[in-house]
């Protein structure tokens, strides 16, 4: 489902109406109404290619959005905008995709699966007609529409000279909230977002810190404790990130033990694992 | 004069029978060989004659038609040799025709008259016994092999010895077939695993319950040590398998002359510049390729991106349905290729990821363009995926791991569990089950591997239900989690 939405027309979203140059008209895809664009939402960026830290952070952060109704606004490329979308998805959240092409193109092409799925109840967005291609020099402008119908933007993981900090470039100029997950100093996959926290960005340490800037305030009661050795693993985790074998010998626990709890924890949304590396969710 | 000698050709792993028929008449004197005869075959004109003569017996001064029957099926190699010098010289009255005709006889020949022994002799015995034969004369070295196919087999070294044996001047005692007892273990074992807990718990499973295992890591931490280690922890093979293990071994010619029965479960590693005739069987003539060889065992596919895709493809049938089938022009033939198959990757291209010490470099196209190298069709054919990251801390302080008999013990005990009875799953796994399907990617296929694998993990552990903890082992080696993604 296609349509097309003007510039002046009531639901043509307040927020976007705002900014210095907001789009003539969007295409939109997807059945979901068209308020959803004005509802309060937060956009989460990153690097396409990020590391499994900012892959799990990028992922339990907009799970938790999503979890306190917040729309999850991305920009449906790899890495942490896809995790940003897969996150709010799982949680059963609405989040919308803001692309550089037509939004009937499946940009990346791995993420054309991932599109359906933001379509269910979700909207993709883009201000080119149908059939436009991708193209370097679309991306920025897109990125002006992401921070445009976001409250906040949180930067997850970027690199010096990322477009994610051409985001936060427009979000500054629109007077947007801008977040920064600090990420290891060490690491040239988070130089740009930890610059970010030097010029004095916020750091984004909970959700709550992100959904304080936007004025939201969730009631959430803290997920249930595990118990036993389940809490072990835990609160090893809680130390540094570690394999499964790290964690059985930490633990003295046998592997099949750790995989088994690893899988609980994981379900429960208090661990996650990339590349065989497990680390606690920020819910936890 | 027309003499006959019966030997057999293999087509796959059947033997057909063929008499080679010898015809001496006066006229010029000639040699030539009829019935649809392959070029090493032809070439048996002058090892025959080398040989005869080399054993100082009268080469007939006469026209010979040697004419191998059925003259519709292709003849290839070297086996005829013997056969045809035999027949030659019972047409010539220089070996008893009726002796001859009460063995079958398989070898080569060479030009001093020695019998070589031939790749498939227990497939030729085998033939020789369904066609009422019980005795082959045969190559000594191979006499051992025929041994097994239950046939008295004569070991023969020379062409003379032969022909004394025939004409009854000397008697040769049957060789006696191997025991099937297990050779010093030529696998090495899993105590020299330090450390990786979850791989070494992730083969035991994949021994268990003959479950494929992917090992994706970077280099270095110790995937192919610990691949090169399952079939010592595989149950041995019983007798009927170590018979069909050793026939496809012999007509593939791998066997070794010191080892006639393969006793372990056999061990395979093609590289990856393999072409696919080699790993799935093919030739004019079709041979068993590496997915046969390692029947009952093994086949480990080391780097797996790094295969040619139609070579791995090609695997897809042996994976489903335990053969392979090579259709040619002269008839299909059909090896058994039932395996474990155990691959390893790298995490990305420049093999980087997941290793702390390492920055990895590749893009997020090119980390996908490497996993699209293996299709979702034969990703879904593991059951086990484990990734296996280089430890930060060293892991080579660790005590010696569980040597593999210890392993194999419970692999073992699993097995006749699981074959038994099939466990069922408590209400609380079947409520995780669905649970997880619903808060995680898992396609009805996952689901049904993660059912299997869960009942593998139940066996091992001596439960007579897949418990909850059993099915949460289980999802925790799901495929495309612990694939790097993009």
């Amino acid at each position: 489902m296609i349509r097309r939405l003007h510039r002046g027309e009531p639901s043509y979203p307040p927020f976007l109406a705002s900014i210095h140059d907001p789009p003539e008209s969007l295409w939109i895809r997807g059945p979901a109404e068209l308020e959803l664009l004005s509802r309060p939402a937060v956009a989460v960026v990153g690097a396409r290619a990020c590391s499994s830290y900012g892959r799990s952070v990028a992922r339990s952060l907009s799970r938790e959005l999503a979890l306190a109704g917040v729309v999850v606004v991305s920009g449906m490329a790899r890495g942490v905008d896809g995790e940003a979308h897969r996150g709010s998805l799982e949680a059963g959240g609405l989040t919308v995709a803001v692309l550089g092409c037509g939004i009937d193109r499946d940009y990346p092409a791995a993420h054309g699966e991932l599109a359906r799925r933001i379509c269910e109840h979700g909207l993709i967005v883009s201000e080119y007609e149908p059939g436009v291609e991708p193209a370097p020099w679309r991306f920025p402008a897109r990125n002006r529409i992401i921070a445009g119908l976001s409250r906040a933007v949180v930067v997850v993981e970027a690199r010096e000279r990322s477009g994610a900090l051409i985001t936060v470039d427009f979000a500054l100029e629109q007077g947007r909230d801008v977040l920064v997950v600090p990420g290891e100093i060490t690491s040239a996959l988070s130089a740009g977002s930890n610059a970010l926290l030097r010029l004095g960005a916020a750091p984004a340490l909970t959700v709550d810190d992100v959904l304080v800037a936007i004025g939201i305030v969730v009631e959430r009661r803290a997920p249930p404790e595990p118990e036993g050795d389940g809490a072990r693993l835990l609160a090893a985790l809680r130390d540094a990130p570690a394999t499964a074998d790290e964690l059985a010998r930490a633990t003295g626990l046998a592997a099949a033990d750790v995989a088994s709890l690893l899988v609980e924890l994981e379900l429960a949304g208090r661990v996650a694992a990339g590349d065989g590396v497990y680390r606690v969710t920020i819910a936890a | 004069m027309v003499a006959r000698a019966l030997t057999h050709a293999l087509v796959g792993l059947d033997a057909r029978r063929v008499e080679v028929e010898a015809h001496l008449q006066a006229g010029i004197p000639g040699f030539a060989i009829v019935g649809l005869a392959d070029r090493a075959c032809q070439e048996a004109k002058h090892r025959v004659r080398s040989g005869i003569t080399s054993a100082s017996l009268e080469w007939p001064n006469k026209r010979i038609t040697v004419n191998l029957a059925p003259a519709a099926l292709r003849k290839e190699g070297s086996g005829f040799d013997l056969s045809i010098a035999l027949a030659v010289l019972a047409a010539s009255g220089q070996v008893p025709a009726v002796r001859l005709w009460e063995h079958a006889v398989v070898g080569e020949l060479a030009l001093d008259g020695r019998v070589r022994p031939v790749g498939g002799t227990i497939a030729l015995a085998e033939g020789a016994r369904r066609n009422g034969f019980e005795r082959v004369l045969c190559a000594a070295e191979s006499a051992p092999e025929a041994g097994l196919a239950g046939v008295e087999a004569v070991p023969v070294r020379h062409l003379a010895e032969a022909v004394a044996y025939l004409r009854g001047e000397e008697a040769i005692d049957p060789a006696q077939p191997p025991e099937l007892e297990e050779s010093a273990l030529e696998t090495p074992d899993l105590a020299d695993v330090r450390g990786q807990e979850r791989g070494r718990r992730a083969l035991e499973l994949a021994a268990a319950g003959s479950h494929n295992l992917l090992l994706v890591g970077p280099p270095g931490t110790g995937k192919t040590m610990l691949a090169r280690r399952l079939p010592g922890i595989l149950p041995p093979l019983t007798r009927d398998e170590a018979l069909e293990v050793t026939r496809i071994h012999s007509v593939a010619g791998v066997l070794p002359a010191s080892r006639p029965l393969v006793t372990n479960p056999p061990f395979r590693a093609p590289h990856h510049g393999v072409s696919a005739a080699a790993v799935v069987g093919g030739g004019t003539v079709p041979r068993p390729g590496e997915a046969s060889l390692a029947h009952r065992g093994v086949l480990l596919l080391d780097e797996m991106p790094e295969f040619p895709r139609n070579v791995l493809e090609a695997l897809r049938q042996p994976l489903e349905e335990g053969f392979v089938a090579v259709s040619r022009v002269g008839g299909a033939a059909i090896f058994p290729a039932r395996f474990a198959l155990i691959g390893t990757m790298n995490m990305c291209p420049c093999g980087g990821r997941g290793d702390p010490a390492v920055e990895c470099r590749c893009s997020a196209q090119r980390i996908v363009a490497y996993r699209e190298r293996l299709s979702r069709a034969l990703l879904d054919r593991f059951d086990l995926v484990v990734a296996m990251p280089r430890p930060r801390a060293t892991e080579l302080a660790a005590a010696p791991g569980e040597p593999s008999r210890a392993v194999r013990e419970r692999v073992v005990a699993a097995r006749r569990r699981l074959n038994e009875q099939p466990a069922g799953r408590t209400a609380a796994a079947s409520e995780l089950l669905d649970r997880a399907v619903e808060r995680l990617p898992l396609s009805g296929r996952g689901r049904a591997r993660v059912a299997r694998v869960a009942r593998t993990v139940a066996a091992l552990a001596g439960s007579d239900a897949v418990e909850s903890e059993h099915l949460a082992e289980a999802l925790s080696y799901r495929s495309p989690r612990d694939l790097p993604e993009a």
